[in-house]
C-alpha cells in the first residue's frame, strides 16, 4: 500500500467530518440533502479507495450498493418529499447553531479519545480514521436531538448511517455482506416509513414540527 | 407417542399413560366445548359426565398406582429439544387420587349446575374447566421445572378465567385481578425456587434437583423462595387476600375444585420441594412451617366466624385447613430434622389424610352453596333460613359435610385433625428443649381452631338451613336437580368412606409417606383389627364402625324412649314462644349476631368500621364492616409504593421526541465512556 492511498483515505475522512459539521450548522433543507448526497459521495470514493488497497472484492459490492442508495435513491426521496410538502426553507434548531458547534467540538475530541485505544488493536490500514467515524456517528446524533422539524431528523437518522458504515470499513474492512445487505433493506424500509410518518404528521396538525408530537404524551 | 400408544392395545400401558390419557381425553372435551359454544343442554348433558366418568378413571389408576414402582416418560411437546418429563410416582399418584375422585363429583354436579345467561358461554366454560382440570393433573405429574411451570400458569390462567365467568360485574373483575396478581408473584418465587434448585447445572429436571446436593444455606434459601410460591397459591399468611374474593366470585363447582383440589396443588408443591428435592429438612424450617401454618389457620377461622357471606366463610374456612395441613407438614420437618422417622410419619399421614377429607367436604359444602346461591339467588347469610324444608336434600347432604368439616366422629375430618393431635402429643420426645416447651401451647391452639371450626360450621348450616326463612322468596326455592344429586351424593360418600375406613385408607397413604419420610403407618396401624392406632394400642385408638354404632344405638334408644314412654304424641307448635304475641323470621339470631362474641373476643384480628343508629333515630340502621389489617397494614402500603415509583419513571415520558433522543445519545455515551475504561 503506498502512503498516497493512505493519505488519500484520511483525507477523505477528514471531507466527512466537515460535511458533517457543515450539516449540524445548515439551516436549510434543501441544502442539508446536497450535503448529505455528498456526504455518500466521499463514503463511496472512501469505501472504493479502500477496497482497491487491500484488494476486497466485496467492498467494492458494498461501494456500489451506498451509491444507489445513499447517493442517488434516498436524496431523490428526499426531494419529492419535500417539494411535496413544501418545506424547502425553514429550519429551526432548538439550540442555537455556535453553541451545537461547540458541543459538536467537544464530541468529537470525545471520540478521538475513545477510539484511540481501539485504533491501536485495529490491523486496518484506515485506522487512524475510526475516530472521525465515531464523531460522524455522534455530530449527527446531536443533530436529530437539536432539529425540531421531522425532515432534518430523518437526514440526521441517516448520515448517523453513514457514520457507522465508515466505522465499520475503517476498522474491519467493512461489514458481512448479510450484514450490510440487511442495514442497506433497513435504511430503504425506514425512510419509507418515515416518508409516510411525515405525510401523517403533516396532515394532523398542518407542519411538520413534531413538537406537536407532545400532545400525544399520556397524562 | 400417544398417538402409537393408543394403535396399541391399551392393555400394555403403564398408570402414567392412562393418566396420560385422562388427560387427553378432557381435553379433548374442552375442545369439543368450543364447537358447541352455546348449546347448554349438550354441553352440560353430555361433556361435563363425561368429564367426569373420566374423573373416575383418574381415580382408579391413581388407587392403582400408589404403591407401584414410579414410571417416567419423556413426550416431545413444548419447545425443541427441551421435551416435557413426566413421573408418576406414590407422592403424585394420592394426590391424582384426590384430583381424580373429587372432580367426578364436581363434574356431576356442574353437569346440573350450569344455567343460561351466565356470562361466560357454557361451552366456553367447559374449555376453561377442562383445560384446568387438565392442568392439576399435569402439575402434579411433571417432572421438571419448565413442564411444572408451564402446567402451573395454564392451571393459574385458566382458573382465572373460570373466577371471571360473570366478567361483567365490577367485584369479580377485581377479584380476578388480585387472583391473578398473586398467583403470578407466586409463581415468581417457585420458578426462583427451582433456580436455586438446580445449582447451576443448567439442567431443570428434577431427577437432576433430585441426585444434587445443596449447601444448607442454599437449601434454606430454596425453602423459603419455595414456601413463599406455594403458599401464595395456597393461601397463607400473609398472602391469602385472594382467596376470600375469588371464592365468591367463582361459579360454585369452580370454588369447589379451587378450593378442594387447586389449593392442594400447592401443598403437593411443597411437599415434593421439601421431601423429594431437597434432601435435607433443618429444624428451623418446621417451626417457621408452624408459625406461619398456625397462625394462618387461627387467622382463617376466626374470620371465617364473623363472615355473613356464605362462600366468603368458606373461603376463611379453606385458609384455616390449610393452616393447619401446613402446621401438620411443620411437625413432620421437625421430627425427621431430628431423625424421627415414624413420628413424621405420622404427622404427614395426618396432612394428607387431611388433604383428601378437606377435598371432599370442602367441595361439598360449595356446591351446597352453589345449590342454595341458584335456588335463592342470596349469599348473603341474613336473608337466607329454614331451607331444610324447601331444599332437603341439599341440607341433609350438606350436613354431613358441615359435620366432616366441624372435625366430629365418623367423618373424615375427625380423623385427620385426630390424627395430627396425635403427632402433636409425641412430639415430647424431641431432643431440645425449648421446642418441647413450645409445643403444648401449639396443640391447644390446634385444638381452640378446631373447636372454632366446629363454631363456625354450626353458624353456617344453622343460618342457612335451621329456623325460619328471613325472606318470603325463599318458599319458592327448589331443590337440586338430578346431576346435582349424584354429585353431592358422591362427594358425601366420600367423606363418610373416609371416616369409617381410616385404616384401610392409610394403608393407601402409607407407600406415599415411605418415599418422603422413610417410614408409614401401614403396619402398626391395622394392629387393633378394625381400631385405628396410630402408634401402639396402650397410648390411643379410635374405631369409627364401633362409635358409629354406638352412637346410633342411644339415638335409637332414646327416640324410642321419648316416642313410646314419655308421652307418644306428636305435637306441631312454635318453640319457646315465650308468650310473645307474633313471631316472625327477622327475629332469630342472624349470622352477625351469632358471629358477634367471637368479633368481640378476638377484636384485635379485625379491623371494624361500626355505624351505630342514634336513639332517636326513627329508621335505625345498623351497619358494620369487618375489614382485614393485612390490607392497610401490608398490601396497600405496597401499592401506594408501586405507584410512586410508576409515577416517578413516568416522569421520564417527556412527549418530545428531542428528549427521547437526549436519553438514547446519554446512554451512548455513558456506555461509550464505561467501555474504554
Amino acid at each position: 500500500m503506498s502512503p498516497l492511498v493512505g493519505q488519500t483515505i484520511n483525507l477523505l475522512a477528514a471531507i466527512l467530518l466537515m460535511l458533517s459539521f457543515a450539516m449540524i450548522s445548515q439551516r436549510r433543507i434543501l441544502s442539508l440533502i446536497h450535503l448529505f448526497t455528498a456526504q455518500g459521495v466521499t463514503l463511496v470514493a472512501a469505501t472504493l479507495l479502500v477496497g482497491y488497497a487491500t484488494h476486497q472484492p466485496h467492498l467494492y459490492i458494498s461501494a456500489g450498493i451506498t451509491l444507489a442508495l445513499k447517493v442517488i435513491l434516498i436524496p431523490l426521496l428526499l426531494h419529492r418529499v419535500i417539494a411535496r410538502l413544501d418545506v424547502r426553507w425553514d429550519v429551526e434548531t432548538l439550540i442555537n447553531i455556535p453553541t451545537t458547534m461547540i458541543i459538536g467540538i467537544a464530541l468529537v475530541i470525545f471520540a478521538f479519545n475513545l477510539a484511540l485505544p481501539i485504533s491501536k488493536l485495529s490491523v486496518s490500514i484506515a485506522r487512524g480514521t475510526l475516530g472521525i467515524a465515531l464523531a460522524c456517528v455522534l455530530l449527527s446524533f446531536m443533530m436529530m436531538i437539536t432539529r425540531s422539524k421531522a425532515v432534518p431528523q430523518v437526514i440526521g437518522f441517516l448520515s448517523m448511517e453513514n457514520g457507522l458504515f465508515f466505522a465499520a470499513t475503517s476498522a474491519t474492512y467493512g461489514m458481512p455482506m448479510v450484514v450490510e445487505l440487511g442495514i442497506a433493506l433497513d435504511v430503504l424500509v425506514g425512510i419509507l416509513i418515515f416518508g409516510v410518518f411525515m405525510f401523517h404528521i403533516r396532515e394532523q396538525f398542518d407542519s411538520l414540527d413534531i413538537r406537536h408530537l407532545e400532545k400525544l404524551k399520556d397524562d | 407417542m400417544i398417538g402409537a400408544a393408543l394403535l396399541d392395545a391399551p392393555a400394555r400401558w403403564g398408570h402414567l399413560d392412562w393418566a396420560l390419557a385422562v388427560v387427553t381425553a378432557w381435553l379433548l372435551i374442552g375442545v369439543a366445548g368450543v364447537f358447541a359454544l352455546r348449546r347448554l343442554k349438550l354441553v352440560a348433558r353430555v361433556l361435563f359426565p363425561i368429564g367426569g366418568a373420566c374423573g373416575l378413571l383418574l381415580f382408579g389408576v391413581a388407587l392403582s398406582a400408589i404403591g407401584a414402582p414410579p414410571e417416567a416418560s419423556v413426550l416431545p411437546i413444548g419447545l425443541p429439544s427441551l421435551p416435557f418429563h413426566f413421573r408418576l410416582d406414590s407422592l403424585s399418584a394420592f394426590f391424582l387420587l384426590v384430583i381424580g375422585s373429587v372432580s367426578a363429583g364436581v363434574s356431576a354436579f356442574a353437569a346440573g349446575y350450569f344455567r343460561k345467561g351466565e356470562g361466560t358461554p357454557p361451552g366456553l366454560l367447559a374449555l376453561e374447566y377442562h383445560l384446568f382440570l387438565a392442568s392439576m393433573v399435569l402439575v402434579v405429574l411433571a417432572d421438571d421445572a419448565y413442564a411444572f411451570m408451564v402446567m402451573w400458569e395454564t392451571m393459574a390462567l385458566s382458573s382465572f378465567f373460570l373466577v371471571t365467568a360473570n366478567h361483567r360485574i365490577v367485584e369479580i373483575q377485581r377479584a380476578g385481578y388480585i387472583y391473578l396478581l398473586v398467583a403470578h408473584v407466586g409463581a415468581i418465587g417457585i420458578l426462583l425456587c427451582f433456580g436455586v434448585l438446580q445449582a447451576n447445572t443448567g439442567d431443570y429436571t428434577f431427577a437432576n434437583m433430585r441426585a444434587l446436593e445443596l449447601s444448607p444455606f442454599w437449601a434454606s434459601i430454596a425453602f423459603l423462595l419455595a414456601l413463599f410460591g406455594f403458599g401464595a397459591k395456597a393461601g397463607l399468611l400473609p398472602l391469602h387476600v385472594w382467596l376470600p374474593e375469588a371464592h365468591p366470585a367463582a361459579p360454585s363447582p369452580v370454588s369447589a375444585l379451587m378450593s378442594g383440589v387447586m389449593l392442594k396443588t400447592a401443598l403437593y408443591g411443597v411437599l415434593r420441594v421439601l421431601f423429594d428435592l431437597l434432601h435435607m429438612q433443618v429444624w428451623w424450617w418446621g417451626v417457621l412451617l408452624l408459625a406461619v401454618g398456625l397462625a394462618t389457620a387461627l387467622f382463617g377461622v376466626v374470620f371465617a366466624a364473623a363472615q355473613v357471606d356464605m362462600k366468603r366463610l368458606l373461603a376463611y374456612s379453606s385458609i384455616e385447613n390449610i393452616g393447619l395441613m401446613f402446621a401438620g407438614i411443620g411437625l413432620s420437618v421437625l421430627f425427621s430434622a431430628y431423625g424421627m422417622r415414624p413420628m413424621a410419619a405420622l404427622a404427614l399421614t395426618a396432612v394428607l389424610y387431611h388433604v383428601a377429607s378437606h377435598a371432599f367436604f370442602k367441595s361439598l359444602l360449595f356446591v351446597g352453596t352453589g345449590s342454595v346461591l341458584h335456588a335463592t339467588g342470596e349469599r348473603n347469610l341474613g336473608k337466607l333460613g329454614g331451607l331444610i324444608r324447601f331444599m332437603p336434600w341439599v341440607a341433609w347432604i350438606t350436613l354431613l359435610a358441615v359435620l366432616a368439616s366441624a372435625g366430629l366422629p365418623p367423618f373424615g375430618g375427625f380423623v385427620s385433625e385426630w390424627l395430627l393431635l396425635q403427632s402433636f402429643l409425641f412430639s415430647p420426645g424431641l431432643p431440645s428443649s425449648f421446642l418441647n416447651m413450645l409445643i403444648p401451647v401449639v396443640a391447644a391452639l390446634i385444638a381452640l381452631i378446631a373447636a372454632l371450626a366446629g363454631y363456625t360450621m354450626v353458624k353456617f348450616f344453622g343460618v342457612i338451613f335451621l329456623g325460619q326463612p328471613r325472606e318470603d322468596k325463599l318458599a319458592q326455592a327448589h331443590d337440586a336437580s338430578g346431576w346435582e344429586r349424584i354429585g353431592m351424593l358422591w362427594l358425601a360418600g366420600g367423606c363418610i368412606g373416609l371416616g369409617l375406613l381410616p385404616v384401610q385408607f392409610i394403608a393407601v397413604i402409607d407407600p406415599v409417606t415411605r418415599i418422603l419420610v422413610g417410614a408409614g403407618l401401614g403396619k402398626t396401624v391395622g394392629d387393633g383389627g378394625w381400631l385405628l392406632v396410630p402408634v401402639s394400642i396402650e397410648r390411643a385408638s379410635y374405631g369409627p364402625a364401633i362409635f358409629l354404632l354406638g352412637v346410633a344405638a342411644s339415638f335409637a334408644l332414646a327416640f324410642l324412649l321419648v316416642r313410646f314412654f314419655y308421652h307418644g304424641r306428636l305435637r306441631r307448635s312454635p318453640p319457646w314462644d315465650c308468650g310473645y304475641p307474633w313471631q316472625n323470621g327477622r327475629m332469630q339470631d342472624t349470622a352477625e349476631g351469632f358471629g358477634q362474641p367471637i368479633r368481640q373476643i378476638f377484636e384485635p384480628f379485625f379491623r371494624m368500621e361500626r355505624e351505630l343508629p342514634s336513639p332517636f333515630d326513627t329508621a335505625p340502621h345498623y351497619r358494620v364492616k369487618v375489614g382485614d389489617h393485612f390490607w392497610h397494614w401490608l398490601y396497600l402500603p405496597v401499592a401506594r409504593l408501586v405507584k410512586r415509583l410508576a409515577d416517578l419513571i413516568g416522569l421520564l415520558q417527556q412527549g418530545r421526541i428531542s428528549v427521547y433522543l437526549l436519553y438514547g445519545f446519554l446512554t451512548l455515551v455513558t456506555v461509550l465512556m464505561v467501555v474504554k475504561q
